[in-house]
């Protein structure tokens, strides 16, 4: 279960791409684990080492010093595009990062991320093009992400406001998930169970292993 | 006094919405769910840190698909990793009563072709999967869609998904395919249009003469790469076609409840003056089969057409087009027809059922793979592979010069030894393209099991019109209406 979250104050990495997919945050060779662990160096493995396994010169932008520990990424449109693995949102965390900023972020991803207490931030295309100039113009100024205010404040002191899912952002702001809430709904499931009787018994007749 | 009219989405949503607080999303009764070896072994060991059971094990299923090897089952798993997870699925399934389709099972296979072929993907369900190909699943008209690891925990644990009620999008496929072209091409159309991310936040109805006159394993290769499209799920409203394929399936209802189901499935089509929220028009006439060419889906030509380059894309679209042509190493401006090729893989869960087989050894019979060429036909489940071989179809593949396997995802993910080796160019039946999906530094070209096959006999992307011996449409005076074109 994840912890509170409430703010973080850090650098930012900018990857101008759009349609960031998940076989780039990580690749599928690596969803052979049965655990969460080992992830972060996984994190967009590809871009960081030759398929003979050697690290990239020079090294990918993941791999440089002056961005480790950064925890806010600001990247292309439609980010976390394709697959459902959720090792996607657990690898981006596992490396370090809290918060995403971008135009747009592909459905599955999206939800994944808020399981996992990463923030997808959404906004407009003419704010990210200012971001994006900003992070240009200061490589190195810190963001603070403020979840409580749903607050992004720049360097300098200019801020914005973002909008999350009021039940996810009270989820995370409480170190919570969901599926308390839903037991504690019980009632209400078998309620409906009653009335609507399943369709199918998936173990009749099911063959041996 | 008549109710508002409803779309087959919002009337499956409806009924299955047990809960809905103010400011949370809704509760969402789940009737089936699809489970396999990759992404559940972190909810099972949730489930277990709470001390819950799987509350529905009689509406769950499992099988083993993305990491098992394709070749001689008897040998031992080379991989410990894959092994460890293969075993894990087993013990999980045992120690929480799940019915498992696994290794040595004559019903494994992928997760999305076994659903239907054994009759537990039906009409008016909710379906969910860990893996975002359930689409696939809407085919019957059923509300299908991929979700991450806590939530298969949560339907695991509650037999229930929270979720926000998604839009509603029309994609509507006029008029009628040409021969040589398939739903594959109608996919990779739809995509190459509205982009891999132009269905967000939208469930998409796929409606219109062209969808209608699809077999049920052409509808489920749509509404598979729905999820291509950027939309969670697509479906189809269900017809005497769907009912004609489910009747007899081992776990379809049968006798007087198959009539009274029947009669619940005829009135899930969206009513007559239904709203979507958006609706596209295709013109299925002017469809070519279809090819991709850059790193993600929606990267795609007509097979006639060419590579394009910056100055035929959005401004916005020109750095994701040279960071893609860079990886694939193809010049803009060139045909995308005559590009070498190294392998060939005609399987998965968009392209590995008997009719794609079929489809495919159409082209191969009689003639053989181009020289220097690896071409590998996996069938996407144990029952297509004992159907294919019932057939023959094992014997032309064989005596084409391809490899015939065991059923599995194999190479669409590259996760059990199938795979690209760095820099080789495959044309792939499956449903991404992206950077290393099929290998480390492997480069894919997307394609229908009749482009495929037509590219292995020529070791270049072919147009399949030309081994067919139809003129493409463009071409054509007239259409000749008894080629097997699918």
């Amino acid at each position: 279960m994840p912890e509170p979250f409430v703010t973080t104050t850090s650098r930012v990495i900018s990857i101008p791409r759009a349609n960031i997919d998940t076989d780039q945050i990580c690749p599928a060779r690596f969803l052979k684990i049965t655990d969460k662990n080992g992830l972060a160096d996984a994190l967009f493995f590809d871009w960081r080492f030759t398929p003979d396994g050697q690290k990239r010169q020079p090294p990918s932008f993941i791999d440089e010093p002056v961005n480790a520990g950064r925890q806010i990424l600001l990247v292309g449109d439609n980010f976390g595009a394709g697959s459902s693995r959720e090792h996607a949102p657990w690898a981006l965390r596992a490396w370090g990062v809290r918060a995403i900023v971008s135009t747009s972020f592909a459905d599955i991803f999206r939800g994944n991320a808020l399981k996992n207490a990463l923030l997808p931030i959404v906004v407009s295309a003419e704010r990210h093009a200012a971001l994006t100039a900003l992070v240009v113009a200061d490589p190195d100024g810190e963001w603070s992400v403020d979840l409580e205010a749903q607050k992004v404040t720049l360097p300098g002191g200019n801020s914005f406001a973002f909008e999350l899912d009021p039940f996810a952002r009270a989820m995370i702001l409480a170190g919570t998930d969901e599926i308390g809430y839903v037991l504690s709904k019980l009632p209400a499931i078998e309620a409906w169970e009653a009335t609507h009787p399943a369709r199918l018994d998936t173990r009749e007749g099911a063959l041996s292993r | 006094m008549a109710e508002k009219p409803r779309t087959i989405f919002e009337k499956i949503w409806d009924e299955h919405v047990v809960a809905s607080d103010s400011g949370a999303p809704a509760i969402l009764a789940i009737d089936l769910h699809l489970v396999h070896e990759v992404t559940s072994p972190q909810a099972f060991t949730g489930l277990r840190e709470r001390g819950l059971k799987v509350r529905k094990p009689g509406q769950t299923v499992a099988t083993a698909d993305h990491s098992i090897p394709t070749l001689d089952p008897s040998l031992p798993i080379a991989d410990e990793l894959a092994a460890r997870q293969l075993r894990q699925i087993e013990e999980n399934c045992r120690e929480f009563g799940i019915s498992f389709h696994g290794k040595g099972s004559p019903t494994r296979g992928i997760v999305h072709v076994i659903g239907p072929e054994l009759g537990l993907t039906q009409p008016g369900m909710t379906i969910v999967c860990g893996d975002s190909h359930t689409a696939t699943h809407g085919a019957f008209g059923a509300l299908a869609f991929g979700i991450g690891t806590s939530e298969i925990e949560m339907v695991l644990a509650t037999q229930t998904l929270l979720q926000r009620k998604p839009k509603t999008f029309q994609v509507r496929i006029d008029g009628r395919l040409g021969p040589g072209v398939g739903a594959k091409d109608i996919i990779l159309a739809l995509i190459a249009r509205i982009g891999i991310g132009g269905g967000t936040g939208h469930v998409i109805e796929y409606t219109g003469d062209a969808i209608r006159a699809l077999s049920m394993e052409e509808r489920m290769t749509v509404c598979n790469m729905t999820i291509e499209g950027g939309a969670r799920a697509g479906l189809i409203a269900p017809d005497e076609t769907t009912f004609a394929y489910l009747k007899g399936r081992k776990f379809a209802p049968q006798g007087a409840a198959w009539d009274e189901a029947v009669a619940r499935w005829r009135a899930l089509p969206s009513d007559e003056g239904a709203t979507y929220d958006r609706t596209i028009t295709i013109d299925g006439d002017a469809l070519e089969p279809m090819v991709t060419y850059g790193t993600n889906p929606g990267m795609g030509v007509p097979v006639s057409g060419r590579i394009p380059g910056p100055a035929d894309v959005e401004p916005g679209a020109r750095d994701d087009l040279e960071r893609a042509l860079a990886y694939m190493g193809l010049e803009p401006g060139r045909s995308i027809a005559g590009q070498k090729l190294d392998v060939v893989f005609i399987g998965s869960c968009t392209n590995g059922r008997i009719e794609d087989l079929r489809a495919a050894a159409s082209v191969l019979r009689g003639r053989r793979v181009a020289s220097g060429l690896r071409v590998l036909v996996v069938p996407g489940s144990q029952q297509v592979k004992k159907q294919a071989e019932s057939e023959g179809l094992d014997e032309v593949f064989r005596s084409a010069g391809a490899e015939w396997r065991e059923s599995g995802c194999s190479m669409c993910i590259a996760m059990n030894g199938d795979q690209l080796e760095p820099g080789q160019y495959g044309i792939s039946t499956s449903n991404r393209n992206f950077q290393g999906r099929q290998g480390k530094g492997g480069r894919t070209f997307l394609a229908s099991p009749l482009t495929a096959a037509a590219s292995a006999v020529t070791g270049v992307i072919t147009d399949p019109r030309t081994l067919l011996g139809v003129a493409p449409k463009s071409a054509a005076v007239s259409r000749p209406t008894t080629v097997e074109a699918h």
